[in-house]
């Protein structure tokens, strides 16, 4: 497998496909094309990725399009999917309420 | 490819980035060598996002009110992408009078050292920021401070030095400088040899242990902070918040998220597991911080929260200096936590300084050698 470490190696160029508008995060609304032009960018890593189109930081975190932008993104960088590791998973694991997360009494 | 740079940049945070797409602009040749897999992954992406001249030190002050009037408010059409940059003036709030003492402090020294900062009284805070609570009974407003997203900020310049050219190497962690007939030259990483002409180390708290292979140390610590994140809201304000309790701070950002950091009060002893891991007190803790003073956001579902690492120097200010004993040698580290705010500006300045040229600012507040003991 070729090294991914050198931001400067060269893919090839970006060429648009038939479906880079099918959106792909669903609670961000981020389309493929998207996803793959952030590769051509220079986002080699799903940490990246996320980081420049927020893919994965809506309300369900990456657990619908996780799997999905992943394999997006190992396509175009030419990489096995095995070679990417997934981004972080940060606490809380469901979204909760401020006035939930900052009561820590015991109930009655 | 060549292993050899005119400049090489330890660490691919907003501070090497930035110094990296400097030198580009100038025609250096530039290699950064970053440790980690992802580009700018320390505290480059994990701080508050604020853009603040107010509560700065003063030696650090004219830095940051060079890059809010020169630098930031075109940032984003430099680098030809959104790094979300607002200046709609920084709020840092009160609540009691001992509050009030605090923040009357700040506001004059900050007017003392040339900054346009004010006291506002609770009324007329709730004026810029409707949604605060009643309970506000003062503030300090600084209206030309503000805000951008660190995350794009930090791949902004990336993106950018990269198309000029510069070479970024990830995963490739770097063991120790090595000096070849009294200069520094050779950079070691676990899989290479690299050289330069001269070496920017800009590592956050790693600095440390790399300046110690060619003998200088940094005084500095590392703290681990947290931040967290709401899910989208309306489109409410855009001010910077802060308090003078420091209970915590943030901001709304474009996405419709409030981004809020804070702390738990034990962040000099939290277990880390060498991991920038959150702990279980701290984002409770910090919501509780909000409510009291934004009651209308209880309802705001969090989302996300993380951590991050400070490179806390012992004195809170950075050390951007050349090194004498080691020439062709320049630190950049120790930014105690405000470094992103002032990131454009040190990179403007490290790229003038590693090409010979005379710096806009004068950086002498930053030396390295300026520890001295107590008596």
């Amino acid at each position: 497998m070729k090294e991914r470490n050198d931001r400067s190696v060269s893919f090839g160029a970006y060429l648009p496909e038939a479906d880079d508008g099918t959106i792909i995060c669903r609670c961000e609304e981020i389309t493929k094309g998207e996803i793959r032009r952030a590769v051509h960018d220079g986002m080699f890593t799903l940490t990246e990725i996320r980081r420049y189109l927020r893919t994965g930081m809506g309300l369900c975190q990456g657990q619908t399009c996780g799997a999905l932008v992943k394999r997006i993104v190992a396509k175009e960088l030419g990489v096995s999917q095995a070679e990417l590791e997934p981004a972080t998973s940060r606490a809380p694991m469901r979204p909760i309420e401020m006035r939930i997360l900052g009561n820590e009494r015991r109930e009655a | 490819m060549s292993n050899h740079a005119d400049v090489i940049v330890i660490g691919g945070g907003i501070i090497g980035n930035a110094t990296a797409y400097y030198l580009a602009k100038k025609g250096c040749s530039v290699l950064v060598l970053e440790k980690s897999k992802h580009m700018g992954d320390g505290g480059s992406s994990r701080n508050g996002g604020g853009v603040r001249q107010s509560g700065r030190d003063k030696r650090e002050l004219p830095l940051a009110i060079y890059g809010v009037k020169n630098l930031w408010p075109n940032l984003s059409n430099e680098l030809g992408m959104d790094v979300e940059y607002y200046q709609e003036g920084n709020l840092r709030l009160g609540k009691t009078d001992a509050h009030i003492k605090i923040l009357e402090g700040l506001t004059q020294r900050a007017r003392e050292s040339g900054l346009d900062v004010n006291m506002i009284t609770g009324a007329q805070a709730k004026e810029i920021c409707p949604y605060l609570s009643d309970e506000v009974i003062g503030a300090s407003w600084c209206p030309t401070d503000g805000h951008a997203n660190p995350m794009l900020a930090t791949l902004a310049y990336y993106r950018k030095a990269r198309q000029l050219g510069v070479r970024f190497i990830t995963d490739e962690e770097v063991i120790e400088i090595r000096k070849i007939k009294g200069k520094a030259k050779q950079v070691v990483t676990k899989n290479n040899l690299y050289e330069g002409d001269t070496i920017i180390l800009a590592a956050g708290y790693d600095s440390r242990k790399i300046a110690a292979t060619v003998g200088v140390d940094v005084l500095m610590t590392q703290a681990l902070l947290e931040v967290l994140v709401t899910e989208a809201q309306p489109p409410m304000f855009y001010q910077m918040l802060g308090t003078a309790a420091a209970d915590f701070y943030g901001h709304q950002s474009t996405h419709g998220s409030f981004v809020f950091g804070g702390s738990s009060g034990y962040e000099g002893v939290n277990k880390d597991n060498s991991t920038p891991v959150t702990n279980s007190l701290t984002a409770s803790c910090i919501c509780r911080g909000i409510m009291k003073y934004f009651p209308c956001l209880e309802e705001a579902k969090i989302v996300r929260s993380w951590a991050g690492w400070i490179d806390d120097c012992v004195d809170h200010i950075p050390v951007i200096s050349k090194v004498e004993e080691v020439p062709g040698l320049i630190l950049a580290c120790g930014f105690s936590g405000h470094g992103f705010g002032i990131s454009p500006t040190v990179g403007m300045l490290l790229s003038q300084m590693a090409m010979g040229e005379e710096t806009t600012l004068d950086v002498k507040d930053f030396r390295y050698d300026r520890f001295k003991a107590k008596i």
